[in-house]
């Protein structure tokens, strides 16, 4: 809501200026977005005439002209084409900064200097209107009464400022500049100067014209529309609105049109109720308030075609639609400058109806956005009241009689406030003399209680319905400073996480500790983006998607992290780990009628290699750096894992990838991308893997029992093996481990090696295999027995050869 | 004879003398004091002699071997304080160049902020309460006192899946689960951070960001102690001499409503760029649980009050870190990640 300051001055008496008042509105509650000057721009622009003109001398494009400032006759240099001898022109003096932004100073042009600038109604962010004559063709002319060297914003009544409350749905009441006006006189105690027809709002309230007898109001709607009013006008005239009407119009950023329509403006921003005058001529028989017929179109006011839906309300004569209700009017029933008769609706219909009529139509006007936001349904014949004033004072029509048709009006209900409760709620001193004077200051009507006060709410303040209500209105009248800081009382809690939470925190903390980076995308991707990396078959889509790439939401966390290390790439970041912690959303319906499952996943992604040092040798961001990753998962929580190979063989490298298990459980996979897949990604190679982490969570170990630290010495051997290239390390190693029974406490691989001298096919594999007794020392025989035992199985079992 | 071992001593000593190395020295020592050495055969050959003159040579050779003994730990002594200054010079290393690069990841900066938030209410006394994200419009909306068609709606515009289910625009409706699950528990105190969902997308707006909820209920919680929690958590969030300062708004599940500011960390107070000039940033809406939300959460709202705020974890960052485009947190470019 755009309210002109010089506007709510006439009706309340205002002390403080524009930026004062806008802090005390927003302290208040009324936020105030901007405040904006009209006169920016305009210093240093005033009104000259044109008193010579003659060409360049070295250009016909350009035109040098001598202006009279009043106070000086100054050169000016200029290539518009549209100007004559004698016109009255805006003229920049040097220093002046335009409101488009535009600096002025003395410029020469091909050696002429120009000692300032003639503007252009573009230059000035002006549009047409009263004092403006023409401007097409470049420099904007003035009207010939435009008095010489004076201010250009003096002269078009640029003085105003202009504050933009940025409303909260619960004060639509404020689209009103009657009740900004009793707000600013709640806030700061000063006089409202509301004239007769803004405090009528009772439905009994004459409008002291007859009750017309010839236009039939039926409405077909009454859930849709509460109210139909009219204003029955004859002999009207049309042309411009006077100057003053058009000035406050502009200022609150309505385009003047002609002094029927923008009385009907001016009195919706005046007293917050939308308004249509029909030319009553068109209208054939009773005017209806009904659903629009199925296939009904109706062409509006902007000349289009609507086709219109049956859940649409329209205004109808009994032939054809007049209007669309609150949103637009009917282009055959407009007024024209041949009007002579006219009916000025002030209806009430129902926001949601409107909403959806706006919306469907993509056509949002000052009225639709008052209807969707709630208007006061007891204030149509007020307003009409107010028409009937100003277009008798204007001259523009006879009114002469009025019609009402009401289905319904809301009761004003009676709010009681509890003294002492007013107190207990905000935590501060409150007497009922505080009470009594905000509900004064608001100017409602109350009778006092015993500890509190029974308040009649004003039919224009609908957000007032319980006591809560209006002990907001005390704190915010009394001031939020006035409430102390306390802490709460009663029962210690003790603030801790749950262990899931805390597991959770601590598998971040496991994934960073290692080097790897958390990263965050979005929940929801583009279509297809996860193929088989989640289900596509589960996926979740939107119904009113931002865009195409944001519309469905994400059954894998891989394809996110892919997207990054892609972008990632591009910017020649070359080495990347990363992981995210986050939902994938996974449906068991076509349509959800109840809500998914939202499960929470691990991902991670690995590409290049860490970073060069000059002590360490770069780690390659590989499969075994991933698995690596997983392993230190398994050991912050005591888990270990499970892999198998992967049967899915399209996303993930066949040699190279795996299945996650953990118990009997799978949840989730490891692997290097398949190259058809990394190519999609313009990747040469990526890893990735991706769990669930609700079973690590359910099988996180949570306590740690110590086992004995062994007294006697440990032997070690080391053992190596030439195996086929095929031969798992680890079903060796488990071999070897069943083997050696209970005294082998430890086996570790420590090297693996192909190449000469080990055959082409072949691998050879070093353990180091660690021998202890927690009872006594282990003796060289022994030792070597196991050990001689050891190796003959292995090489029986796996054509294992022995390397000494 | 005894000529014989003042000589072997003088040799001796000068042999020490010029000794360079340990090895050295202890060949010496096996030549002279060894069990085959010079100064050993002089007593072996002590038999050749008479027995009155044996005990003076024994003496003798007894006191030069002391006397050797000594010069002899002397040398080792002084060679050892050399071999050990020399080892000392060649062990010298660049002490200019980096240390050893052990592994460093980063977390991202809003789920460190998250933390953050936690780990403050954590110490105030609340617990963390979660929620989904996928929502039906009824814990989303109509619980919170908003019915369908209810013109506040608007405020958010939200992503459906379904005329009923859609992705949560605030982490409110865990409000609603919280006193669900809880009633008819009292004290109840949570903070509810996640991920919320809204139809914008600009530098200052994503359409997913991350929101912490916060909700008190108890017999007798007055507005006052919202004010106070929130200086509390201000204060440890944004450092110790921030204020606030409450003003009034409105959402549709609190009343009475209040936006909250905090004195500008940047200047202070004074005004600057990031509080465009006024001193406050506004960091959170709160109020006092509106009394059909208590109620929908079946609390009686003659019996207990409660207070509740929202807080944006992405604006929270950008101040924190001084973030200007908040696409950057959703960008994840590593140049970016790595300060944190």
């Amino acid at each position: 809501m755009k309210v002109s300051l010089e506007w709510l001055r006439e009706l309340v008496e205002i002390e403080l200026n524009g930026e004062e008042l806008a802090e005390t509105l927003t302290r208040g509650g009324i936020e105030v977005g901007s405040v904006e000057s009209l006169s920016e721009g305009f210093d240093n622009v005033v009104i000259g005439q044109i008193k010579e003109m003659e060409i360049h001398p070295d250009t016909d494009k350009l035109w040098l002209c001598r202006v009279n400032t009043g106070a000086a006759v100054l050169t000016l240099v200029t290539g518009a084409q549209n100007l004559l001898v004698g016109d009255k022109v805006p003229v920049a003096l040097a220093g002046a900064e335009l409101p488009n932004g535009t600096v002025i100073g003395e410029a020469k042009f091909r050696g002429i200097v120009s000692q300032g600038m003639l503007c252009s109604a573009e230059e000035l962010l002006l549009d047409q209107g009263v004092g403006l004559e023409r401007s097409e063709g470049g420099i904007l002319i003035l009207t010939p009464e435009a008095p010489l060297g004076e201010n250009l914003a003096d002269f078009l009544g640029l003085k105003d400022s202009v504050l933009d409350l940025e409303l909260y749905p619960n004060r639509p009441d404020c689209l009103a500049m009657v009740n900004v006006a009793r707000e600013v006189s709640s806030l700061t105690g000063a006089q409202v100067n509301l004239p007769q027809w803004a405090q009528a709002e009772k439905l009994g309230d004459e409008l002291d014209l007859p009750q017309a007898q010839d236009v039939k109001i039926v409405i077909d709607e009454p859930e849709l529309c509460w109210r139909y009013a009219g204003l029955i006008v004859e002999d009207v005239k049309i042309e411009p609105a006077p100057e003053w009407m058009q000035r406050r119009l502009r200022a609150a950023g309505v385009r003047p049109i002609n002094n029927i329509v923008d009385i009907t403006n001016y009195c919706m921003l005046e007293l917050g109720q939308p308004l249509h005058a029909f030319d009553r001529d068109k209208i054939n028989g009773a005017v209806h308030v009904r659903r629009a017929y199925a296939g009904e179109v109706l062409t509006t006011l902007d000349q289009v075609e609507r086709k219109l839906e049956t859940d649409m309300l329209l205004i109808a004569d009994e032939k054809s639609g007049l209007g669309l209700a609150g949103v637009m009017g009917g282009l055959d029933s407009e007024v024209t400058p041949a009007t002579k008769r006219l009916l000025v609706e002030a209806a009430h219909f129902a926001g949601v109806s409107i909403r959806r009529t706006s919306r469907r139509l993509g056509l949002r006007s000052e009225a639709s956005n008052r209807f969707e936001k709630g208007i006061n349904p007891y204030g149509a014949r007020a307003t009409l009241g107010r028409v009937r004033e100003l277009l008798v004072e204007t001259g523009a029509g006879r009114p002469i009689g009025y019609v009402d048709e009401v289905s319904y009006l809301p009761p004003l209900p009676e709010v009681s406030v509890s003294v002492s409760r007013t107190g207990d709620v905000l935590g501060t001193e409150v007497t009922a003399a505080d009470v009594k004077d905000v509900l004064d200051r608001l100017n409602f009507l109350y009778t006092e209680g015993q500890d509190g006060f029974a308040v009649k709410i004003p039919s224009y303040r609908s957000d007032i319905q319980i006591e809560e209500d209006l002990i907001e209105e005390v704190a915010r009248l009394t001031g939020y400073e006035r409430i102390p800081t306390t802490l709460p009382a009663g029962d210690l809690t003790q603030g801790m996480r749950t262990l899931s939470q805390e597991i959770r925190l601590r598998l971040r903390q496991a994934l960073i500790r290692v080097g790897m980076n958390e990263v965050l995308t979005y929940s929801f991707t583009r279509p297809g983006a996860d193929r088989k990396w989640g289900k596509a078959e589960q996926a979740i889509v939107l119904m009113n998607p931002l865009r195409e790439e944001l519309s469905v939401m994400r059954t894998s966390l891989s394809p996110g992290l892919l997207d990054v290390a892609a972008r990632n790439l591009s910017r020649r970041n070359t080495n990347i780990a990363i992981f995210e912690i986050g939902n994938v959303y996974l449906s068991e319906e076509q349509t959800l009628t109840q809500l998914p499952q939202e499960q929470l996943r691990l991902a991670a992604l690995a590409v290049g290699k860490s970073e060069r040092h000059w002590l360490s040798i770069p780690v390659d961001y590989d499969f075994y750096f991933l698995k690596g990753v997983i392993e230190e998962v398994g050991r912050e929580f005591g888990l270990s894992f499970n892999y198998k190979a992967l049967t899915e063989e399209d996303l993930l490298h066949p040699g190279r990838s795996v299945e996650v298990y953990l118990g009997d459980e799978k949840i989730g996979f490891l692997g290097e991308l398949h190259p058809l897949v990394a190519k999609e990604w313009d990747l040469e190679r990526a890893v990735v893997f991706e769990l669930e982490v609700q079973p690590l969570i359910e099988q996180a170990g949570t306590t740690v029992l110590v086992g004995a630290i062994p007294r006697f010495p440990a032997v070690q051997r080391d053992l190596a093996l030439i195996v086929s290239k095929e031969t798992p390390a680890a079903a060796v190693m488990a071999k070897i481990r069943s083997l050696g029974g209970e005294l082998l406490q430890e086996v570790e691989i420590f090297d693996v090696y192909t190449g000469k001298p080990v055959p082409e096919d072949r691998k050879s594999l070093a353990f180091s295999l660690r021998y202890q007794s927690l009872a006594r020392t282990l003796t060289d025989e022994e030792v070597n027995e196991l050990n001689s035992r050891i190796l003959e199985g292995i090489q029986q079992e796996f054509a294992a050869e022995w390397r000494k | 004879m005894k000529e014989e071992v003042s000589r072997i001593e003088g040799q001796a000593l000068a042999e020490l003398a010029q000794a360079g190395s340990l090895e050295e020295l202890q060949d010496i020592k096996v030549r002279v004091l060894g069990k085959k050495g010079s100064l050993t055969a002089m007593l072996k050959q002590m038999g050749t002699l008479s027995p009155e003159e044996r005990p003076a040579l024994g003496q003798v050779v007894n006191e030069t071997r002391d006397r050797l003994e000594q010069a002899w730990a002397k040398a080792a002594q002084s060679l050892e304080k050399k071999a050990l200054a020399l080892r000392l010079e060649a062990e010298r290393l660049d002490i200019s160049l980096p240390g050893t690069m052990l592994p460093h990841g980063h977390q991202h900066p809003l789920t460190k902020v998250i933390e953050e938030i936690e780990n403050i209410f954590l110490g105030m006394g609340f617990r963390i309460a979660e929620g989904p994200e996928i929502e039906t419009d009824y814990y989303n909306f109509e619980a919170l006192n908003l019915p369908k068609e209810h013109p506040a709606r608007e405020m958010q515009d939200s992503f459906y899946i379904t005329e009923e289910i859609l992705l949560r625009t605030q982490t409110s409706p865990v409000q609603i689960r919280a006193m669900e699950k809880l009633y008819p528990e009292l004290p109840i105190k949570i903070i509810a951070p996640g991920k919320v969902y809204r139809k914008d997308d600009d530098a200052t707006h994503s359409p997913m960001f991350h929101q912490v909820e916060g909700l008190v209920i108890d017999k007798g919680i007055r507005m006052s102690d919202l004010k106070g929690i929130l200086l509390n958590f201000s204060r440890r969030m944004f450092g110790p001499s921030r204020e606030i300062r409450l003003r009034p708004s409105f959402f549709p599940f609190t009343e009475p409503s209040a936006e909250v500011d905090v004195s500008c960390m940047l200047c202070g107070g004074s005004g600057c760029r990031t509080c465009k000039g006024t001193g406050w940033i506004e960091i959170l809406g709160s109020g006092m649980v509106h009394p059909r939300v208590l109620e929908m959460g079946g609390y009686d709202p003659k019996e207990v009050t409660g207070f509740a705020f929202g807080m944006g974890v992405e604006r929270i960052a950008m101040l924190k870190y001084g973030i200007e485009d908040m696409r950057l947190l959703f960008d994840n470019d590593l140049r970016f990640l790595r300060q944190f």
